[in-house]
C-alpha cells in the first residue's frame, strides 16, 4: 500500500520556535491528521531551588520563571505570601503594584501583536508595533530602574515610591497609547489581509475552552467571562470595577478565532489604560512597605506556620501560586501553575484538520511560554514505567558506591 | 488595494531611524581596527542612550563603610556575595549579580565621626557596559584592596 501520510517533527530546537517544545504532526497532503505535543525541555527545577532559600531570595527567583512577564509571578507570590503571613500591603503600595502590573500587560500584549504579525509574514507591522512598545519599556525603566526584571515588589508592599515626575511620565505615556491603540485598531482589525488570514483560524468554541480549562485572553475570546481581576479582586482591583473584555460586548458576536484574540488583546490595552488612569488619579498617600525591615520580615516568616493559594491575572492568563510556611525563613512547599500550561492543551484539537501553513498562527496565538509551563520532569524506564524519587535516589547511591569502590 | 499599512510604510520612509546606532552607525569590517581608530581619535563613538535616574547598574562597594554585618549575603538571591573572614568584609562577583539592589536596601552603612547620617557601603552605579572575556577579571570583582594585596 502506498504511503499516504508523512510525519513532520518540529522542535525541540527549531528556527520557528523561540523556546524549546516539540510538535509532531502527521500530514496528508496539506492537511494535518494527527498531532502530538511534547513538552518538558525547559525544566529548570526552580521550585526546588526556592524551597532551599529564604522567602526574599525566592521572590526574586520567581521573577526569573518567565522571560517576558517579569511581574506576574512575583505578583502572585507576594499575594500568596501576604495571605499566608496575614499581613496586608499599605494602600499606596497596592496602587503602585497595580500600575506596574497593568503597564506590563500593555507591553506584553503589544509584544504578542508584533509576534503574530511576524508569524504571518507581516514584518513591517512587527517593527512598527515594537517601536510603540519601546515607550512603555522606557517608562518602566524610569520607574523601576530596569527595562525587564523590575525588582519592584516585596512581601508586604513595593520597594520604590512613585514621585511627581514618574506620575507625569505615566500620564504622557497614557496619552501616547490612547493614540497608538487607535492606530493599531485601524491597522490590525480593519486590514483585509489580516482579517482573511486570522478569521476562522485557530477557532476555539466555548465547549472546548471549558473542557480544556483555557485561561486568559484565549478563554475570553471564546466568549467566557473570566478574569481573576473580576472574579477574585485583589489589591487596587477591588476598588475598580474591572469587567472581562469579551468579543460579544465589542462587536456582538463570538467566533473564538485568532482575529477575536487580537481584538480582545487590543481592547484590553485600553482597559489597562483606564485602570492606570484611575490609579494615578486616586493614588493614596502613606508608606509603601508593611514591614520595612527585611530582617524583621524574615523573622516573621520564620514564626509563621500556614499555607495559602493566590492568583494573579497575568497578560497570558491566570498565574496561581501555592506556598506553605513551616518554621523556616522560606517556603517549605512552593508550587507554580502558569497559564501557558492550560493553553498549550488547545494545540492538539486546533491543529487537527488545519493546514500546514496555519501551524505558526495556532502555535503563536496563545502566546506560549515554555519556561513558565515546564514545572515537572518525569524519568521513564525503557518499558514506559515512571521512576519514582526513591528509585532514582537508590540508583544515585549505587553509582556513588560504585565510583567510591573504583577510586580505592 | 491600498490599505492602512501601505500608507504607514510610505510615512516610515520619510522618518529618521528610531533606534540609536550604538556604538557606530554600521557594523565595522574589523573590530580591532575600529578600536584602534577610536583610541587615536579618528572615529567618534555614538554615545548610548542615557540611563534614567535610579538605574540599577554595576554595584559599587566601599569597604571603608562596611561594618561586616553580612545582611547582604543573607538577602542576595544569586549568591553573588562572598564573606572574607580574614578582613571581615565581603567580595562581590558582578558576573553572578542579577541587579536587584536588595543588598543596597538592606545595607546599614557606617557613620564616620562628624557625619549626621550613616552612608551605605553599597550603591548602584550607572555603569552597564560589563561585557568581558573573563568572568573573574578585575573589572567584575568588587573587593577590599587589602584582599588583593594579601591574595586572600
Amino acid at each position: 500500500m502506498a504511503k499516504s501520510t508523512y510525519y513532520i517533527p518540529v522542535g525541540p530546537i527549531h528556527p520557528a520556535l523561540k523556546e524549546p517544545i516539540r510538535v509532531e504532526a502527521e500530514v496528508e497532503g496539506e492537511k494535518i491528521v494527527k498531532v502530538d505535543v511534547k513538552r518538558g525541555f525547559a525544566h529548570r527545577g526552580i521550585e526546588y531551588m526556592g524551597m532551599k532559600r529564604n522567602a526574599i531570595q525566592t521572590l526574586y527567583l520567581s521573577e526569573r520563571i518567565c522571560g517576558i512577564c517579569s511581574i506576574s509571578h512575583p505578583y502572585a507570590f507576594v499575594i500568596t505570601a501576604e495571605k499566608a503571613l496575614g499581613i496586608e500591603a499599605p494602600p499606596r503600595a497596592q496602587y503602585i503594584r497595580t500600575i506596574i502590573a497593568e503597564l506590563e500587560r500593555i507591553h506584553s500584549h503589544i509584544l504578542w501583536l508584533g509576534v503574530i504579525a511576524h508569524e504571518m509574514g507581516f514584518d513591517t507591522l512587527l517593527f512598527w508595533t515594537w517601536k510603540g512598545r519601546e515607550k512603555v519599556l522606557d517608562l518602566l525603566e524610569f520607574i523601576t530602574g530596569n527595562r525587564i526584571n523590575y525588582s519592584m515588589y516585596m512581601i508586604g508592599g513595593a520597594r520604590r515610591d512613585l514621585k511627581e515626575k514618574h506620575i507625569r511620565a505615566i500620564k504622557d505615556a497614557i496619552d501616547y497609547y490612547w493614540k497608538f491603540t487607535e492606530h493599531m485598531k485601524e491597522i490590525f482589525l480593519s486590514d483585509p489581509v489580516y482579517k482573511a488570514r486570522t478569521r476562522n483560524v485557530a477557532k476555539v468554541s466555548k465547549d472546548i475552552a471549558l473542557k480544556l480549562n483555557l485561561v486568559g485572553p484565549i478563554a475570553r475570546a471564546a466568549g467566557i467571562r473570566m478574569d481573576v481581576r473580576q472574579d477574585m479582586p485583589y489589591d487596587a482591583y477591588a476598588d475598580i470595577d474591572v469587567r472581562a473584555v469579551v468579543p460579544q460586548d465589542i462587536v456582538g458576536e463570538v467566533y473564538g478565532d485568532a482575529y477575536d484574540v487580537t481584538m480582545v488583546r487590543i481592547y484590553e490595552i485600553e482597559q489597562s489604560l483606564d485602570i492606570i488612569e484611575y490609579c494615578v488619579d486616586n493614588l493614596p498617600e502613606g508608606k509603601i512597605l508593611a514591614i520595612p525591615n527585611y530582617v524583621a520580615l524574615l523573622a516573621k516568616i520564620r514564626r509563621t506556620k500556614g499555607e495559602a493559594i493566590g492568583a494573579h491575572e497575568a497578560p497570558r492568563g491566570e498565574v496561581i501560586h501555592y506556598l506553605k510556611f513551616d518554621g523556616r525563613d522560606g517556603p517549605s512547599v512552593w508550587k507554580v501553575i502558569a497559564p501557558s500550561y492550560n493553553n498549550i492543551n488547545s494545540w492538539g484539537p486546533l491543529l487537527i484538520g488545519a493546514e500546514v501553513a496555519d501551524i505558526p498562527i495556532v502555535v503563536a496565538y496563545i502566546d506560549p511560554c515554555m519556561c513558565c509551563n515546564d514545572r515537572v520532569a518525569v524519568v521513564k524506564t525503557k518499558d514506559g514505567n515512571e521512576l519514582g524519587y526513591t528509585e532514582i535516589r537508590k540508583k544515585c547511591l549505587e553509582k556513588t558506591e560504585k565510583i567510591r569502590r573504583e577510586l580505592k | 488595494m491600498p490599505t492602512k499599512v501601505m500608507f504607514l510604510i510610505l510615512k516610515q520612509l520619510l522618518e529618521k531611524p528610531f533606534t540609536n546606532p550604538f556604538p557606530v552607525k554600521h557594523a565595522p569590517k574589523n573590530v580591532t581596527e575600529l578600536i584602534e581608530k577610536v583610541q587615536k581619535g579618528e572615529v567618534q563613538i555614538n554615545p548610548p542612550v542615557p540611563v534614567p535616574e535610579g538605574f540599577r547598574g554595576k554595584l559599587h562597594y566601599d569597604p571603608e563603610r562596611c561594618i561586616g554585618c553580612r545582611l547582604c549575603i543573607m538577602v542576595c538571591p544569586a549568591d553573588a556575595m562572598e564573606w572574607v573572614p580574614e578582613l571581615k568584609k565581603i567580595r562581590h562577583y558582578v558576573s553572578r549579580c542579577m541587579f536587584c539592589a536588595l543588598c543596597v536596601d538592606v545595607c546599614p552603612g557606617k557613620k564616620f565621626p562628624g557625619e549626621e547620617k550613616a552612608v551605605k557601603a553599597l550603591s548602584m552605579s550607572e555603569e552597564f557596559l560589563l561585557a568581558d572575556y573573563d568572568k573573574y577579571s578585575d573589572n567584575l570583582i568588587e573587593e577590599p584592596p587589602e584582599a588583593k594585596e594579601k591574595g586572600i
